[in-house]
Order: C-alpha cells, then sequence, then structure tokens
C-alpha cells in the first residue's frame, strides 16, 4: 500500500528513465499491473480521466507506439486527438516551439510527443503549460517502452536483481536501449549489450553495462534477450555489409538462442524485421513474449497518464 | 580633432612588443601615441590636453579579433557591420576580420568593397574584410585573390566551410603564396563529421546525439599541413579544439613552415559538460571537448604552440537556436566577453597578462598584417583601458550585439574593459 502522506510520483512530465529513482519506476510498474486487469474486463473503459484532453503530437511516424497510448487515454477516459506533425505544418517552416504553443493555447492536460530530434520533447515541455509524456527523442529516451519491458519481465521473472539481460543489435541509433539500460541498471539487472563496435555508441561502458561483440559469447546464461530493430537504411553496407551477413552473426535464431538460459525470454520492442535480427521461428516460439510486451504498452501507458493527469497526483507538480 | 592632445595617465601599461607591463602614462596627439613616461609619477599636461585618470586601470593595446562572422549583407537581423562594430567597442575589440561567410559569400572585388563603404559609414572600430578561397565556397574555381586583396581583403578564408579537393588547395595556397596571403582554414572532415552535433563519447552517448570524434579535425589540419609544406604557402589553422591539433601544428613549425594556430576562447573556457540538457547556444564548431582538452588548449596557448584567441563572435538569432539540439545552428556571440573570459585565465594564474595581450592584440596583428597590437610611439591610439579585478555578470539584456546567444549569460567575470580608444577617438565608455 502507498502511504498517502508521500507524494507518489514527483515528476510533472516523463520525459526519461534518467530522472527517475527505483522507487519510481517501482510505483509506475504497481500501477500499471493494475491497469493490466483493466484491460482485460469486458468492459475496459474508466471514468476517472474524463473531461480531460490528451493530444498525441508525432513528429515522426508510428503507428504502433501512437495506438498505443491512443487506446491507453480512451480507457481512462480522456479526449484523445492524434496530430501527425511530419507532414503539415513542419514543412511549412513553423518551428518545433511554434507548434507546441499552438497546442498549448488549446489547453490540453496531456502531449504525448514522438520527435526525431535528442532532447526535443524536453525542449517543447520546457514551453508549455500542461505535463508531456516522452514518446521517443531521437536516440536519446523512450522511457514507456522501457517501463512496459520492465512489466513484462517482472510478471515472467519476478524481481531484477538477480537477472541477466542481453541487448542485442543497433545500440548505437536505439533510444530504447539506453532507457532500458537506464532502467535495468536502476533495479539492479546485470546488463549487457551485443553488438558489432559499428553499432555500438563511445564510451558505452560507462552505461554500466558489460559488452560483447559476438552473439556466442553475450548470451550464456542470460535471463533475457532483448532483441533491437535494424534500421532499413541502416542495412546496406554503411554500418554493417548486408543484411544476410547480420543475420548470420547478430540475428536472433534458435540455435543462438540454446546459449541462454533454457527459460530465457525473447524480446522485441517491434515492428520486427524477421530474417534480419530475428529468425520467425524465435519470434513465434514458446519463449517469445513480443506480445504480451504489445498489451503491457497499453497497461504501463494508462499507468504514466493517469499518474501524471489523474486526481490523485498527489500533491507534487514540482517536476 | 586632428591633433587633439589626450593623456591616459597613472595606468599600468601591458605591452608585449615593448616589454612594458608596469605603471605608464600615455601621450596621444592626433590619434597617435606621441609619448610614453613610463613610471607612476606625474606627467606636465599640455595645455588643452583632456586627461584620463587611469589610476589602478590597466591600459592594454587594442584587441584585434581575427574570426567575426556577421549578418550583412543577406542576415542583417542577426547583425550588422555596425551592430557588430558596436558590439566589438564595447569588449574592447579595436578591429576584427569580417568572415565572407554572408549571403551573398564575399568572393568578389564588389562585395569586399561594399563590406569597406559599410564600415567607413557606420562602424567605429577597424573592419578587415576577409574573401573566400573559390568562388561560392564551392570548393573548385579560386577566387580572384590579387584583386581581392586590391580592393582590401586581408586574408583568405574558406569561412565554416572545407575544401575536400586536395587539387584545389593545392593550387590556391600555391597561388596565394604569389600575393603574400594568409589562407586561413577551419578544418573539419565533412565525412568524419558527417551528423555530428557534439564532441564523440560519453556525454553524446548519454544524450543520444551523433558525435564528431576528434580526428575530423586532426585529419584534414594534417592535409593542410602538407600542402602548406608543399607549396610554401602561410597558413593559419584558425580553430583548433583538440591537443592532438596542436602537436601537429607544432611539428611544422618546428620543420621552419609559416604555419601558425588560433582558438577560440569557447574552447579555453567552456567543455562539452556545459551542453547540460541540450543548450544550443553551446553548439559549436568545432564542439566543445573535453575538460582535459580545454586544460591541455590552455597550456598550448600559455607555452606558445596555439598564437591567437579568437571570440569566434558568429550571431544567431531564435530562427536558427530555437531548435532541438540536432537541428540548431552552430555557433556563438563572443565580440563582448573575449577579453573577460580570457581574463578568467589570469586570475587563474595560467596565462599573464602579456601573453593574452599577444594572443589578442599583438600575434593576430603580425599575422595578418595588421596595424596594432602595440602601443609603441607613432602608432595608432587603437587601446582599451579596463579594470581587471572587476565582478560583474553578463545579464542578457545588457548584451549590444543584436544577437543573444552567448554562452556565457548569466556567467561571472572578474574584469571589464571600461573604455575603447580607437586612432584617439573614444568610441566606448562603460
Amino acid at each position: 500500500m502507498n502511504n498517502i502522506q508521500q507524494p507518489h510520483f514527483p515528476h510533472r512530465h516523463l520525459l526519461g528513465i534518467a530522472e527517475l529513482t527505483a522507487a519510481d519506476i517501482m510505483y509506475l510498474l504497481d500501477k500499471a499491473e493494475e491497469a493490466v486487469s483493466v484491460s482485460r474486463q469486458r468492459n475496459k473503459k474508466k471514468a476517472v480521466l474524463q473531461g480531460r484532453t490528451q493530444i498525441n503530437l508525432f513528429f515522426e511516424a508510428s503507428t504502433r507506439t501512437q495506438s498505443s497510448f491512443e487506446l491507453a487515454g480512451k480507457r481512462l477516459g480522456a479526449d484523445v486527438m492524434n496530430m501527425s506533425v511530419g507532414s503539415s505544418s513542419v514543412k511549412k517552416g513553423e518551428t518545433l516551439i511554434d507548434t507546441a504553443m499552438t497546442l498549448n493555447a488549446m489547453q490540453p492536460d496531456l502531449l504525448v510527443v514522438r520527435h526525431q530530434s535528442a532532447g526535443a520533447v524536453e525542449l517543447l515541455a520546457q514551453k508549455v503549460g500542461c505535463s508531456v509524456i516522452n514518446a521517443g527523442d531521437g536516440a536519446h529516451e523512450h522511457p514507456t517502452q522501457a517501463l512496459l519491458d520492465a512489466l513484462t519481465i517482472r510478471r515472467h521473472k519476478g524481481a531484477m536483481s538477480k537477472l541477466t539481460v542481453a541487448i542485442c543489435g543497433d545500440i548505437l541509433h536505439s533510444r530504447v536501449a539506453r532507457s532500458n539500460i537506464l532502467l535495468l541498471n536502476a533495479l539492479g539487472a546485470r546488463v549487457r549489450v551485443i553488438a558489432p563496435s559499428t553499432l555500438l555508441p563511445s564510451g558505452i561502458e560507462k552505461l554500466g553495462v558489460e559488452v560483447f561483440r559476438r552473439m556466442e559469447d553475450g548470451l550464456k546464461d542470460c535471463d533475457v534477450v532483448m532483441m533491437l530493430r535494424l534500421q532499413r537504411e541502416r542495412m546496406a553496407g554503411a554500418l554493417v555489409p548486408s543484411v544476410r551477413e547480420y543475420f548470420r552473426f547478430f540475428g536472433l535464431d534458435s540455435e543462438k538462442l540454446k546459449l541462454a538460459r533454457k527459460d530465457a525470454l525473447v524480446m522485441h520492442p517491434g515492428p520486427m524485421n524477421r530474417g534480419v535480427e530475428i529468425a520467425s521461428e524465435v519470434a513465434d516460439g514458446a519463449q517469445s513474449v513480443i506480445e504480451e510486451q504489445v498489451e503491457m504498452g497499453v497497461a504501463v501507458r494508462m499507468a504514466v497518464i493517469e499518474t501524471l493527469i489523474g486526481d490523485n497526483k498527489g500533491a507534487a507538480r514540482n517536476g | 580633432m586632428a591633433d587633439r592632445v589626450i593623456a591616459i595617465t597613472g595606468g599600468h601599461l601591458v605591452d608585449p612588443v615593448q616589454g612594458i607591463d608596469g605603471p605608464a602614462s600615455l601621450l596621444l596627439r592626433g590619434g597617435k601615441v606621441e609619448a610614453i613616461h613610463r613610471g607612476g609619477g606625474k606627467i606636465g599636461l599640455p595645455e588643452g590636453c583632456l586627461e584620463i585618470d587611469a589610476t589602478n586601470r590597466h591600459v592594454f593595446p587594442g584587441i584585434i579579433d581575427a574570426r567575426v562572422h556577421v549578418g550583412e549583407p543577406g542576415g542583417e537581423h542577426r547583425e550588422t557591420i555596425a551592430s557588430a562594430s558596436r558590439a566589438a567597442a564595447a569588449g574592447g575589440v579595436t578591429g576584427f576580420i569580417m568572415m565572407p561567410d554572408t549571403d551573398p559569400v564575399i568572393d568578389d572585388v564588389s562585395l569586399v568593397d561594399f563590406v569597406r563603404r559599410a564600415a567607413r559609414d557606420t562602424a567605429s572600430v577597424h573592419v578587415y574584410p576577409s574573401a573566400a578561397i573559390t568562388k561560392g565556397f564551392k570548393g573548385s574555381e579560386l577566387s580572384e585573390f590579387g584583386l581581392l586583396q586590391e580592393a582590401g581583403a586581408v586574408m583568405l578564408t574558406e569561412g565554416r566551410h572545407s575544401i575536400r579537393n586536395n587539387l584545389a588547395l593545392k593550387r590556391a595556397m600555391t597561388y596565394a603564396r604569389d600575393f603574400g596571403m594568409v589562407i586561413a582554414k577551419e578544418t573539419n572532415d565533412p565525412d568524419l563529421t558527417s551528423n555530428g552535433v557534439m564532441n564523440e563519447g560519453f556525454s553524446a552517448t548519454l544524450l543520444g546525439l551523433p558525435g564528431i570524434p576528434r580526428e575530423a579535425e586532426v585529419i584534414p589540419l594534417e592535409r593542410d599541413l602538407r600542402i602548406a609544406a608543399l607549396t610554401r604557402a602561410t597558413y593559419h589553422a584558425a580553430k583548433l579544439s583538440t591537443p592532438e591539433s596542436v602537436r601537429t601544428l607544432s611539428g611544422y613549425k618546428d620543420r621552419g613552415l609559416d604555419v601558425t594556430g588560433g582558438i577560440s576562447i569557447n574552447h579555453l573556457s567552456l567543455n562539452e559538460n556545459d551542453i547540460g540538457r541540450y543548450r544550443t547556444f553551446f553548439r559549436l564548431s568545432p564542439p566543445l571537448r573535453s575538460e582535459e582538452d580545454r586544460m591541455a588548449m590552455v597550456e598550448a596557448v600559455a607555452e606558445g604552440g596555439l598564437d591567437i584567441i579568437v571570440s569566434s563572435h558568429d550571431p544567431q538569432d531564435v530562427d536558427t537556436k530555437r531548435h532541438p539540439f540536432a537541428e540548431a545552428a552552430d555557433g556563438a556571440i563572443g565580440l563582448e566577453t573575449l577579453f573577460p573570459a580570457a581574463l578568467r585565465l589570469y586570475h587563474s594564474g595560467q596565462l599573464s597578462l602579456a601573453r593574452i595581450i599577444e594572443c589578442l592584440s599583438t600575434n593576430p596583428a603580425r599575422i595578418f598584417g595588421l596595424p596594432g597590437g602595440s602601443l609603441a610611439i607613432g602608432s595608432s591610439a587603437d587601446l582599451m583601458i579596463a579594470d581587471i579585478d572587476e565582478p560583474w555578470v553578463l545579464n542578457e539584456s545588457e548584451i549590444v550585439s543584436r544577437s543573444k546567444n552567448s554562452p556565457f549569460e548569466g556567467a561571472r567575470f572578474t574584469g571589464r574593459v571600461l573604455q575603447t580608444m580607437v586612432a584617439g577617438d573614444i568610441v566606448y565608455t562603460k
């Protein structure tokens, strides 16, 4: 039970895992657990956010994340509006700040923002009067993804502190990897990254991870194997020579998966490139929890949205 | 006016050319230094003389800032020649070399002429135009070095741009040598820099920003120096940021080549951590490096591995800076803070006042063949009077420059310019 004297979640925005304590993370995960059961009821609608307005502002197209946030808001009873900005005002020369100010004037309670540039969501949050959730900014952070991954892991494996988690693939360009590394470290898991050196950012080991360049070494004794998507434009020649070479050395197939623990979970933030970073036999196999991640995504986003703009916000609006 | 007499009395004169670093009074007549009385005693003043009491003040030759971007023509909302000149005067800068990165690019006699006329009509400090090495910064066709020099261009530079083609650079250096013109270049490899926006390393990784390795500076520097050695050109590496660059440059200096190096005051004052949470005023080219790099560069200035310090004044408005970090423009203003920021290195015991003046005034004058850099008898009275101990804080509202993108906003300084003179005329008084 939460102590009602304490502010439950002392942040106005959710911009990144970096600003959260382990207690903040546990608070959100516990709340998300409750949301899972709401989503599994026949009547999935709560009225806690009735009358609140949530705007999804996606500067970078994303069907999955945007629908997940939309569904989460709607299941809580909020009015949800989607804006895909990539195609409209930005092309007309409007700056991010101008777009933010325009939306702010419409008095939303929450902005859910995705942007192709690191730091863009934080910049926007400084200029608006409502809460902001970072739905992915460049190669910086994607906090709700890390939270939904943690929730999925916790439901299968319990406490993080005994687990070894391998994150494999394009670490260099991945906000998912950064948020997951920060979160898993905060909860005491052992984190490994496995990638060719061309896809590893400089100084990554200082984030508190073990670095491996071969799946054969890195997967040994892992409890969780998280695969990352390799963007199409990075497949041919620039950072890795070819798809078939990448799949041979860094794609997760059933042979490589045998190196991990027998009960290791296989995860992927989606959308998957089958035959590039992951083989279908593994993606659809018994150890895969990829579909469950999608379900947990809605639950985590419900938890975050309700925490930030619900009535039981606690005293704290000092984030 | 022409033979007005001014006496600056009771001050402490620092002039590395004359080897003076002590009490001295100056007598100015007709805009030139007529006499210097060393020592602290009273001097007899000629009749009708204006006396400026510089007791407890320092008197320095005016700063010559060798790298200043201005928005005129084409970006007058960021900075005009007149507004840059006012900012310069407020910073003790009595002359600056204006970069050709304007719209249109200064690669033609008529544009050099435009700058000179605009400066004559609107500027209170000396404005020295520079000209593009290649037409339109395209990196291939040479601009008219000889005619540009006749029109008043004091050096050749590709501004913010690099020249990829080795043969084009070799021809430019070969031809510039015939006219005795300095080729001044920023060195950044566009391929290695790619979409990088800050120093490569852990900080960039943490912020999720693409990094720029130090080698993106060192490799083209080495290339430039090899071509300078081949052609015997006079070459200046304008904005270095890494100790490896200084080692590379020193190797060529030791071989007796006419090559020199500069650094912006930003790279002596700030490091990559100052970017904090994506603060775009700290987005610079070359990028701010690590604290170890900064310390090594200060040492290089002290020991002579680097020859000049510039402001790298680069006015940017909200239209180019109020963006996510990776989408913002590079650059920071710096004319007004160049000297106060340099004084920090004096107060921290790392640089002497004489060395600071050498790097800010004497060496730029010598390298680019400009008047000034000393207050020897007969030289133009381009000078500044400063209180080197006055504490102050830079507030945005006090910035004279038309653009406000200063990385020093809110910063504490010790020491400021109180008065600036160009040819004996007072162009700024605090």
